[in-house]
């Protein structure tokens, strides 16, 4: 293995995206590192989740290249559940199947393995993230928003992917219930030595569990690096971003 | 480090060390579960067991856990166990493993399958009663609605009325045109057939008329407006219902019985004798053509034969029953789209049983009308 194989989990070179005439992605290019938690901000409708979805293969590209973890992604998307795992927005659980059965549903589908050991695997999914074995029967109906995130969570765990990628998980959650989460990512990181690629617009995340952040803004990555240096910044969007009022107030208040 | 996994077991006396080597990990999995399967007796036999981790090249949660249980089916059984050479960026995750599954709730009994069966039972019955009243409110909510339009012939959404008119009536005549002169040429051509062997060919068109014009007409086109419309009413108000579209309608102060359904329900009730209408002249004309074709009977005759056959009451007979029918149809379709809950899947099931539920009720419907119509001597 060559040293950037070594170094960087997801590597991002001129990537251009675009939807009919709209350019959203103009020669973006953004390196992870191997087991860092990388934050990515931008303006809402600014290509965030487009550059997340791309790089997972669910929207084509016109030209650029990605490698993770060393390999190019071409567009089929086989083999990706052991590359990585996705918490979606909303969850994206499978509503027909109880909790057990959508965290054993990427085990089932990939590995050979008896029934027995897949249970206790799911359980232990489950208690990882903060849930209890008894909510293992429930339907993704009966669970409120926080649940959804975990159990979520758990499947996309399913495998022990290298990477795993947020879009927005905290985001409908209270205070408290984002605060938790946000903690357990920092936690699963350091056991599971995961790297995470997360979209997000929450200030308290980006301070907290995040070990660089990205900027996006014109379909551009602005500026990255440790939070502090983004507070920095002389770009005008990451200034407004992180000056504004509200993200202020914010950080007087956790100063 | 594309080795396979191994597990190393050497008993002294009584202690056991087992050393699992290679890559723990769940792309293995299959290879695990052998491995450890084939040391557990060699573990319930000894009364120490050791597990050195110096080999392991790698893990994930899965191999951790195989290696995990191992050890507790050593100390379930009074015997120790105990974990050596644990390399450091393994040790957060064996920590992590230690604490989980240690609460398995007990396993519920399997259920008695004569209760099972009797639960079922009790509650389609249950159901079924349910099923009633939902249907009896919301005709009972319609007819205040209706109620309600006639004393401010205004409030009535006259746009939303006139779009619903032009998706299930005027787009479905070309679909009802097709079957139901398929099926009148179907009836004419099986009536020659068998009419020709005992010489009463020419009684065709009395069939084809009375049959087409007193019950299949109007029953097929029910049938299909139930699975053409009806499913999409279901699935349309279902859809809102799931997207708190509906909930929405009612904080503003506004019926959604009178701005969603009372539309699409009179809409209904407009089409479907309209369509039974063009349904039955397209059925009396594939049954002329086929006598044209395959019976040899001129057009003027089976025209002349049909005018004697059949009179305006057999017409009146079909055509009064097509608006009860799309009352029931559009009730059944609505109220079950109300019934949706917040999945993918309940919104499949209340469509199909409200497809299958508003065809039942047509039909028995039919025939009720039969009856009664047959009882005053229409």
């Amino acid at each position: 293995m060559s040293e950037s194989q070594e170094q960087f989990a997801i590597r991002v070179r001129d990537l251009v995206v675009g939807f009919g005439r709209q350019t959203v992605l103009d020669h973006l290019s953004l390196d992870v590192r191997r087991g860092e938690i990388l934050g990515l901000v931008g303006a809402s409708g600014g290509g965030k989740s487009v550059l997340m979805r791309t790089i997972i293969g669910l929207i084509p590209r016109q030209g650029g290249t990605i490698e993770v973890v060393g390999r190019p992604i071409g567009g089929r998307t086989e083999g990706a559940a052991t590359t990585w795992g996705i918490l979606f927005q909303q969850g994206a659980l499978f509503s027909s199947l109880t909790v057990r059965q959508n965290i054993q549903f990427p085990l089932r589908e990939n590995l050979v393995l008896s029934q027995e050991l897949m249970d206790e695997i799911a359980i232990a999914k489950l208690e990882m993230v903060g849930l209890r074995a008894q909510d293992a029967d429930k339907y993704p109906a009966e669970l409120s928003g926080g649940m959804t995130k975990r159990v979520a969570l758990a499947r996309a765990l399913a495998l022990d992917p290298p990477i795993l990628f947020l879009d927005e998980p905290t985001s409908g959650l209270d205070p408290i219930a984002a605060g938790d989460f946000d903690a357990l990512i920092g936690t699963l990181q350091k056991t599971l030595g995961l790297t995470v690629f997360m979209v997000t617009h929450d200030l308290a995340s980006l301070t907290t569990v995040c070990d660089r952040v990205a900027a996006l803004a014109d379909g551009k990555i602005v500026a990255i690096g440790p939070m502090r240096e983004l507070l920095q910044s002389e770009h005008p969007w990451v200034r407004a971003y992180f000056h504004g009022k509200r993200s202020q107030m914010l950080q007087h208040e956790m100063r | 480090m594309n080795s396979e996994p191994l597990l190393l077991a050497t008993s002294s006396g009584e202690e056991l060390k087992l050393c699992p080597e290679g890559p723990w990990i769940a792309a293995n999995v299959s290879m695990l579960e052998t491995l450890s399967r084939s040391v557990g007796a060699d573990v319930d036999q000894s009364r120490t067991v050791t597990l050195d981790m110096s080999g392991v090249s790698a893990l994930d949660t899965l191999g951790a856990w195989v290696l995990e249980k191992l050890s507790r089916r050593a100390s379930s059984s009074g015997q120790s166990a105990e974990f050596i050479g644990v390399a450091d960026h393994f040790s957060g995750l064996m920590d992590e493993v230690r604490q989980v599954n240690r609460h398995t709730p007990a396993p519920t009994p399997a259920p008695n399958p004569v209760l099972v069966r009797l639960n079922d039972l009790g509650k389609s019955t249950v159901g079924a009663r349910e099923d009633i009243t939902i249907f009896l409110q919301m005709l009972g909510a319609l007819f205040m609605a209706v109620i309600g339009v006639l004393r401010r012939p205004r409030s009535l959404r006259l746009t939303s009325l006139i779009y619903q008119l032009y998706r299930i009536g005027w787009q479905a005549i070309p679909i009802v045109v097709l079957i139901t002169f398929l099926i009148g040429a179907i009836i004419a051509q099986q009536g020659f057939f068998h009419f020709r062997r005992f010489g009463a060919e020419s009684y065709t068109v009395d069939m084809v008329g009375i049959l087409v014009l007193r019950e299949l007409g109007v029953l097929i086109v029910a049938i299909m407006v139930a699975g053409r419309s009806g499913s999409a009413y279901t699935a349309e108000l279902g859809s809102m219902k799931m997207r708190e579209e509906i909930d929405a309608l009612s904080t503003m102060g506004l019926d959604p019985v009178h701005v969603l359904i009372l539309p699409r329900v009179v809409a209904l009730v407009i089409a479907l004798p309209i369509l039974a209408f063009i349904g039955s002249i397209a059925a009396l004309y594939g049954g002329g053509l086929v006598a044209q074709f395959y019976g040899g009977m001129a057009p003027a005759i089976y025209i002349a034969r049909l005018h004697e056959a059949i009179s305006v009451a057999h017409f009146e007979v079909g055509i009064l029953k097509a608006p009860f029918m799309a009352l029931v149809i559009g009730v059944v379709a609505c109220s079950e789209g109300l019934r949706v809950k917040g999945s993918a899947e309940s919104l499949g099931r209340q469509t199909t049983t409200s497809v299958v539920k508003s065809i039942f009720l047509v039909i028995v419907l039919d025939g009720l009308f039969a009856i009664f119509f047959a009882s005053i001597g229409m």
